[in-house]
């Protein structure tokens, strides 16, 4: 009797990614995801204790993300450009599975790595850029540079594939924040694959973070949970940006959009969204003996 | 040996002698009995006929009667803004820049009439106002001046664009010089305007309004309503609006917040503070003093960046606090219009029964009172210089803003100790370190969330040098060229 000698393909438990590991919901749920060949997988459900136990590691690490010389932030972007241009393929296949066309599936892809090369190009110099020096009239040197908000919480456009997500960690964590990724409903393999990436590029345990899940369920608490310090809404202005604006009061919450209708545009890149979650420090000292 | 130090400490300052009164004369300044609304280059009477008194709040007589502001007075404002934002906008920047240089010059030529009524309208010592307030409100609209015409300089890779109309909100205690930081880079950007002063304090705004006339701006760009909160509240809703500027509370910048959620308007706050100032062993302890009373009893402790917590490092304490209560003691509380008078008058009744009520609620937390030995008159609301010791991290008078001249002492053994307790409060607008090492001022000042930081100076201001807070603090920078930022599109 002849042995079958088919092999079984070993599926991908699709995780979410939280301080630097790869964990299930603590609530154990999970939802069904459906890809663009017809395939049924399961997702994890994000609950907002999910939300509490990122923000948690985010602060943890943020100082120390910020503290790391401009050099070496600048060479965690590069490097997981480096990863990314190897993995090209499985991009490839997640951006199809999420319906993206083969061919913008590339584009895409080649794009988001240049986008990582673009702000790994920043981190050593929009404090060049967005400092200056101010010439009062006492007899002190005064200086004005940005420093990071702090912990960011980011919200996915409701479209697939790699490069928007690209487009919203990047300008944030290239300005020494700490963020939370809250992939959207429809298209959260790419965004899950993607922690794989940033796993294998030195990236600190708890700069990025990444849930999935219903967003219904946990974006009212973006909003509202008290040590996040600023939102970046990727989508058009609706209802769901009034109600980040409106419950980011309780806490003088930063709340900024990062939304284009083609993240491949030039335009979509700037430095402008990296100070979009600066804060400016001005420092006096007196000039004397 | 110790006995001679402690001799030594104990200067009298002011015992035996005092100072003659020096009031600053007040015969050729000209308040009118009544103030209309300026709107599209006029005074104009408010639709409903209502009028607030202004109150001097050193003696509790009325100065002037200041209209109220409706909301159609409001549509009315913000109507003149829209029209006259075409034409402000098409003006060469050059001479939209010519325009900010006149004002400034003539609030130089006018300075001491300035000066002489923002004492009377609210309180503040006739010194500061006279060396602070006015003189920086004219330098703020020099400053730019120079920048209209320069705005492409400001953005690299992008063309800044104005945002329309400005609604502009601004607190009782710099109103001049607030009502410089909110119109100056508005007008410098190419946007017009609808300010509105706080009701306690309205008269040097329309005097201001006065100036711009005379100026011949533009009918329209600028326009200054009165009123209350409520006239507040239309302006930051009516939907002609693009952009809102606020000074003032935490509390009331929320609510602005919360209300401009879904309208796609600008937003810049600029809101309450509790900053620490730290001292620590090393430092120059004379010079310590003087930046701590100048820290918290600066224009009556009525500034948002006050410092009102100090940290003080525990070797030092009790030397500092000796000489820190004897410095209290020399401290002049009294007629803002006398050049002598180091504290003048509570800026409103309100804000008085406001101190007064945490003055109750620190005692009541256990905290240790002290206040300074001075007199104060009998008539005006006035508080003597208070310092309160003993009190917790949690301590209401150590997490709140009192707005007023009273100051909470903590102690620290190690740096990290003080920047913890300094950031642990929902504010980060500003902090003041004092050390004689220049490393540890970098190291402290770096590791402050806030966004102004003195380094062995406090309360020190200037056009170039941007100001706004962290956190519950606010959003955006007022001053420099980061100032430009709240007032264009990119």
């Amino acid at each position: 009797m002849s042995v079958d000698t088919k092999r079984i393909a070993i599926n991908k438990t699709y995780k979410m990614y939280v301080d630097g590991k790869f964990i299930r919901s603590e609530s154990g749920r999970y939802f069904k995801c459906k890809t663009a060949n017809g395939n049924t997988v399961n997702m994890c459900r994000a609950s907002r204790k999910d939300v509490r136990d990122a923000v948690i590691a985010m602060r943890k690490a943020q100082p120390a993300w910020a503290k790391r010389t401009a050099y070496n932030k600048a060479q965690i972007l590069y490097r997981i450009a480096e990863v990314l241009e190897g993995r090209t393929e499985q991009f490839m296949q997640a951006s199809t599975d999420e319906g993206v066309k083969p061919a913008q599936a590339r584009i895409e892809i080649e794009t988001a790595i240049d986008r990582l090369v673009y702000y790994a190009g920043w981190c050593d110099k929009y404090i060049q850029l967005f400092s200056s020096v101010n010439p009062v009239e006492s007899s002190h040197f005064n200086f004005t540079y940005p420093e990071p908000t702090g912990i960011v919480a980011l919200i996915a456009p409701p479209v697939a594939g790699l490069l928007a997500l690209v487009s919203l960690i990047a300008p944030a964590i290239a300005g020494g924040n700490t963020v939370l990724l809250m992939a959207h409903s429809k298209f959260p393999i790419t965004a899950v694959t993607f922690t794989e990436v940033l796993h294998a590029s030195d990236v600190p345990a708890g700069v990025v973070n990444i849930l999935t899940g219903t967003m219904d369920e946990v974006i009212k608490q973006f909003a509202t949970h008290m040590d996040i310090n600023a939102v970046v809404y990727a989508g058009p202005s609706d209802d769901t940006l009034t109600l980040l604006e409106s419950n980011a009061a309780l806490s003088v919450k930063r709340i900024s959009t990062n939304y284009f209708g083609n993240y491949a545009d030039a335009n979509a890149q700037n430095p402008y969204l990296i100070l979009d979650l600066q804060e400016f420090k001005t420092t006096w000292h007196p000039i004397g003996l | 040996m110790a006995k001679q130090k402690a001799a030594a400490i104990n200067l009298a300052f002011n015992h035996g002698w005092t100072y003659a009164p020096a009031p600053e004369s007040t015969d050729h300044i000209e308040i009118k009995s009544q103030y209309d609304l300026f709107i599209n280059g006029k005074f104009v009477a408010p639709t409903q006929g209502q009028y607030m008194d202004s109150i001097n709040p050193a003696n509790e007589k009325k100065l002037s009667s200041v209209a109220i502001a409706q909301t159609a007075d409001v549509d009315k404002a913000v109507k003149a803004a829209q029209q006259a934002s075409t034409g402000w906008q098409k003006l060469k920047p050059s001479e939209r820049g010519k325009y900010l240089f006149r004002i400034a010059r003539m609030l130089q030529e006018r300075g001491r009439e300035l000066a002489i009524i923002e004492s009377l309208d609210g309180g503040k010592p006739i010194r500061e106002s006279r060396d602070v307030d006015i003189p920086l409100a004219a330098a703020h609209f020099f400053y730019y001046a120079g920048w209209a015409d320069k705005l492409a300089y400001a953005f690299p890779g992008r063309d800044a664009q104005p945002l329309g109309v400005a609604g502009q909100i601004i607190p009782w205690n710099f109103p001049l010089l607030m009502a410089a930081w909110k119109i100056a880079p508005a007008l410098a950007c190419g946007n017009t305007v609808v300010l509105k002063p706080a009701e306690t304090t309205s008269l040097t705004a329309l005097k201001l309004a006065e100036i711009i006339q005379a100026c011949e701006l533009p009918p329209g760009v600028v326009n200054i309503i009165t009123g209350a909160g409520s006239t507040g509240q239309a302006l930051v809703n009516h939907a002609g609006i693009n952009k809102v500027a606020f000074t003032g509370s935490t509390q009331v910048g929320k609510a602005i917040q919360k209300a401009l959620a879904g309208t796609g308007k600008k937003y810049t706050l600029e809101l309450g503070g509790k900053a620490a100032n730290i001292v620590f062993e090393d430092a120059a302890i004379d010079q310590a003093v003087e930046g701590i009373i100048n820290g918290i009893f600066f224009n009556q402790g009525h500034v948002c960046c006050a410092g009102s917590r100090l940290l003080v490092q525990e070797g030092i304490k009790d030397v500092l606090l000796k000489k820190l209560k004897l410095r209290m003691d020399t401290l002049i509380v009294g007629d803002p219009l006398d050049k002598n008078t180091d504290i003048g008058a509570i800026n409103s009744k309100e804000q008085f029964g406001k101190i007064k009520n945490y003055l109750r609620i620190g005692i009541n937390e256990g905290g240790n009172m002290h206040q300074s030995n001075c007199t104060i008159p009998n008539k005006g609301y006035f508080i003597k210089p208070t310092i309160f010791t003993d009190v917790a991290q949690s301590s209401r008078i150590v997490q709140e803003e009192i707005f007023g001249p009273v100051l909470s002492i903590q102690t620290f053994r190690t740096p990290e100790e003080a920047i913890e307790k300094a950031n642990n409060t929902p504010y980060g607008l500003s902090g003041g370190v004092w050390t004689d090492k220049g490393a540890k001022v970098f190291k402290v000042t770096g590791k402050l969330k806030a966004g102004v930081i003195w380094a062995n100076t406090y309360n020190k201001f200037d056009p170039t040098s941007p100001f706004g807070g962290y956190k519950e603090s606010g959003m955006g920078r007022e001053g420099g060229l980061h100032g430009l930022h709240a007032y264009v599109k990119l």
